[in-house]
């Protein structure tokens, strides 16, 4: 195997795997450590910096930073990622002062925003510091988007969406509410610079069955519009018998929020299994907490309709099997007629640009989307950018403001006549966290305490408002307890070959065995001969220059719980712990 | 400084026949210098026992004062220890085999424990041929008292002071040797390789092994001049042999060349299997061993392997005929306490 270079900043940024796990390269251990400080405002500025909304997704993000935490391979549960985000969001003091400075003096450059969800936001977030003009319109009557819209109030409280998209409108940004754009063509007739779609993924797909033209879209409805309406207080009860259709999370979001209004008698419906659902394990859980049975393996046949009146729906049984990766559903002839008076869809949601006019340069693919470049989110035609579910279909949160960096230096670059394609390098940092001959300035103990489950409201009470927020959040001791759970994975073990002497303390002493003096060959053999032979194959190994016997030190990322012992035992500093800091690269001024 | 590890340990850890890990033959966390050599030769302990699924607590850990002696606490955490006086660990470790023989006992001492004030004692333990493994770390200089010279330390070496050693060195091997011990041999703590099926050869001989480790002193003795530095002993280390340890009833599946290799098998039915690298030394001849020792040493060449073994080897119980009466922990109190007429009667004899 070649010796590692280490100098290419993804190869430390990949050993932190929740940072690189997250879209939005958001630097976790970094602010994990803030919030352990009890730095609760700085940690928040950490996050804010990278994913725009803190107190946003400290409740509702899809966390892919979690299945990803070193932890989770170590011991059972990873840290609590999301939910410390919550805590710094929830503990933090008035950080308005901290919020970068708008110029006064505008670069001259005009931009129009449609849609005010978390892509376009986090745009506006990126450029207006940078002198911009920003136009930004949006259909109704509040910003948020996605997470007004379709997020029920109790998991995402309003005045947390209120606060967040306001840092960024009082940017100085020209909102433009309950303002639809209905014509790409008349907008770009009116000179923006540049134009960016975030518009969303608006539209919820219909199950056309038999016996719902009976019903004219009365009480067979689209969840994520029905879940709209009761954002913006439109819908304020429910019938007594509800069928929400679906297996993701706006199915659970549906059940749970018809709970609320008043329904006495909710079921999620889905064909696949429980186990094939693709909701989050978490909203799972919650919904089945709540006493909502989720009935599988049921194929939606009829909708039954009596009088005008939505009466129930048949289902047929089916057994479900996947063959050569492919899921196959075989029916039984098992029937079930189930009763309900409400109807939700939540069976996926798509695209619509009608209203951007196909002539404008702008080409679309067979799905209906437009073509838009992966790295700079550049659609065919030059001015008009995408991001967000616009670009690519349903994501999530964290998937937009990623996005939405993106684009915004994207934007900045074609503005200025520059590349494109010439991304700008993230901003790195090394640093030995060496205090005293044997002391570390970060927590280098690593702590046995098992996962924190966040606290919920009594369960009674929960249900019967759609507002009252179900989860509590941690105190600060738990949120102490679990920030002290965090591996300092960015806390890098950092090895120099030519202060080896190759005494072998370090691999004496490595709790989890993932150091191996060995002769260097192909990387196969090497995993296969080290002191715990390295099968996980998504994890590097680090491997040395030549040591003086000729041997390399090699070291297995996989589980190393950077404890700093084989740094605290090597007599020669041939290794440090030093904090590797990777900011992902934003739109940013020249001199900054 | 962290005095804990983690409690965490690799989800893969292999486990042995007794359904132990590594961690379960583990100590309390060294608190000598960083890079001491003492550190590895504990690690390849806990490996060769291990691997060997030797139950923890059958082992009885002895040993003297020094660095050395420490290191006892940094291993085998589950198993009975006897720290004792300067140099008098064989002693102890004599009583404690007559008293119960089904011990496994591990003597660990250093070259002033054993070469300067415990020489009386190892030279007796030696030709008693105590049922014991004997492991002399073995750093030349005395790092406890900051870095003199010890009864080890080459002619002509030079520690961090910077003087070379101006007196003849005692070669702990070669006296085992003379004295008639029935395992000799000789490694460095920086070839677990083959250092740990050393340990376990030892482990499983009946009768006294002693193996001298060469660990370098990292504080005192890794110096340039110096003939016991991690540098120096790589340069010059020469091996009589390669060993595998086979426990009993394993089926041997290595390639074996009539030439070259040897097996022996021990008294408890396991094999080594000598691969030799030097292929006119005879394990089973002390005076081929002796020659071969100051023919490298003329070399100056460190001479390291198994260098002899008497697999046929009587220890203390069998030569001095202890094996007929229990040994002394089975006896009960009437037994160990006859009581005044039997005084009476001893008494009388003398009479």
């Amino acid at each position: 195997m070649k010796p590692t270079d280490t100098n290419n900043p993804e190869y430390f940024h990949k050993v932190v795997d929740c940072q690189y796990a997250c879209p939005a390269h958001t630097p976790v251990p970094e602010y994990i450590r803030l919030i352990a400080a009890g730095r609760y405002s700085d940690a928040y500025m950490v996050n804010w910096e990278s994913n725009v909304f803190p107190g946003i997704l400290g409740r509702t993000c899809d966390r892919p930073c979690e299945p990803a935490c070193r932890r989770g391979r170590v011991e059972d549960k990873p840290v609590a990622i999301c939910r410390l985000k919550r805590v710094c969001a929830d503990m933090k003091d008035d950080i308005t002062a901290r919020l970068p400075k708008i110029p006064k003096e505008k670069n001259g450059f005009k931009l129009a925003l449609i849609g005010a969800g978390p892509s376009a936001l986090t745009v506006a977030r990126d450029l207006m510091p940078l002198g911009y003009e920003i136009d930004l319109f949006e259909a109704t009557s509040k910003a948020g988007g996605f997470m007004r819209q379709q997020i029920p109030s109790f998991r995402l409280p309003a005045e947390v969406i209120d606060e967040e998209t306001g840092y960024i409108l009082d940017m100085g940004v020209n909102a433009h509410f309950n303002t639809r754009i209905e014509s790409m063509k008349a907008l770009l007739e009116k000179g923006y610079d540049a134009v960016f779609v975030g518009s969303g993924a608006p539209s919820g797909r219909v199950l056309k069955l038999p016996g719902y033209e009976l019903d004219g879209g009365k009480n067979v409805q689209i969840g994520v519009e029905w879940l709209a309406q009761v954002a913006f207080g439109h819908q304020t009860e429910t019938p007594k018998d509800v069928i929400v259709i679906g297996g993701g999370n706006t199915a659970m979001d549906c059940c749970r929020t018809a709970l609320r209004l008043g329904a006495e008698n909710v079921k999620v419906l889905l064909r696949t299994p429980i186990s094939a659902m693709v909701a989050s394990p978490w909203e799972i859980e919650d919904t089945q907490a709540e006493g909502i049975p989720i009935l599988e393996n049921h194929n939606p046949l009829e909708y039954i309709v009596e009088d005008g009146q939505l009466k129930a729906m048949k289902f047929e049984v089916i057994e479900y099997s996947i063959e050569d990766g492919r899921e196959v559903f075989t029916p039984t002839g098992q029937f079930e007629t189930v009763g309900c008076g409400l109807v939700l869809l939540a069976i996926g949601q798509a695209n619509a640009f009608k209203w951007i006019e196909r002539d404008l340069g702008i080409e679309f693919n067979e799905i209906g989307l437009a073509k838009v470049d992966d790295v700079t989110y550049q659609s065919t035609h030059p001015k008009v950018f995408f991001g967000g579910d616009a670009a690519f279909g349903p994501k999530n949160i964290i998937t937009a403001v990623a996005q939405g960096h993106q684009a915004a230096v994207s934007i900045d670059l074609f503005l200025n006549g520059k590349d494109l394609q010439e991304r700008p390098d993230p901003s790195t940092n090394l640093l030995s966290q060496k205090m005293g001959i044997h002391e570390w300035s970060y927590a280098s103990m690593v702590s046995e305490e098992e996962r924190n489950i966040v606290p919920h409201v009594d369960l009674d009470e929960a249900i019967h408002s759609h507002t009252m927020e179900v989860e509590l959040g941690f105190d600060a001791k738990t949120a102490l307890e679990e920030a002290e759970r965090c591996l300092n994975c960015d806390v890098e073990t950092v090895f120099t070959a030519d202060k080896c002497i190759e005494c072998d303390a370090c691999i004496d002493i490595c709790p989890v065995d993932c150091l191996t003096f060995t002769k260097n060959e192909e990387e196969a053999q090497v995993r296969r001969k080290l002191n715990v032979p390295a099968h996980n194959l998504s994890q590097d190994l680090f491997v040395s220059e030549n040591l003086n016997t000729g041997r390399v030190m090699v070291k297995d990322e996989d589980v190393c719980l950077h404890c700093g012992l084989c740094a605290e035992r090597c007599p020669t500093s041939a290794w440090d712990m030093q904090k590797f800091l990777y900011i992902a690269p934003t739109a940013k001024l020249e001199n900054d | 400084m962290s005095y804990n590890i983690p409690a965490f340990r690799h989800p893969n850890l292999p486990k042995n026949d007794l359904g132990y890990t590594s961690k379960d033959y583990e100590g309390a966390v060294s608190t000598l210098c960083a890079g001491c050599g003492h550190d590895s030769i504990s690690a390849a302990i806990i490996e060769a026992c291990f691997e060997m699924s030797i139950p923890p607590h059958r082992v009885a850990k002895l040993s003297g004062i020094g660095c050395s002696s420490k290191t006892p606490t940094y291993f085998l955490g589950n198993s009975h220890g006897f720290n004792s006086v300067h140099g008098r660990m064989p002693s102890v470790a004599t009583g404690a085999n007559m008293a119960n023989r089904d011990l496994l006992y591990i003597g660990v001492s250093g070259d002033g424990d054993t070469a300067s004030i415990g020489m009386g004692q190892f030279v007796h333990a030696v030709r008693r041929n105590v049922n014991m493994v004997y492991i002399c770390e073995n750093n030349g200089v005395y790092g406890l008292t900051k870095g003199q010279d010890s009864a080890t330390t080459d002619k002509g070496s030079k520690s961090k002071k910077g003087e070379p050693n101006a007196l003849e060195p005692i070669d702990l091997c070669a006296i085992a040797l003379q004295l008639g011990a029935t395992f000799v041999a000789n490694s460095f703590s920086g070839d677990k390789d083959q250092l740990v099926p050393i340990i376990q050869a030892a482990i499983t001989h009946k009768g006294f092994a002693f193996i001298n480790v060469i660990s370098p002193c990292v504080t005192f003795n890794n110096t340039p001049g110096s003939t016991k530095s991690y540098d120096f002993i790589r340069q010059h280390m020469a091996s009589t042999n390669t060993v595998d340890y086979v426990p009993p009833a394993t089926e041997i599946t290595a390639a074996y060349d009539e030439g070259t290799d040897e097996r022996v098998a021990m008294h408890d039915g396991s094999v080594i299997t000598f691969h030799k690298l030097e292929s006119k030394h005879d394990i089973h001849s002390r005076s081929s061993a002796l020659a071969m020792m100051q023919e490298f040493k003329a070399e100056d060449k460190v001479l390291t392997g198994i260098l002899f073994i008497d697999q046929d080897s009587q220890d203390i119980h069998e030569a001095m005929n202890t094996t007929a009466a229990a040994p002394l922990r089975s006896l009960n109190a009437d037994k160990l306490c006859p009581g005044s007429s039997a005084l009476e009667e001893i008494n009388n004899i003398h009479r």
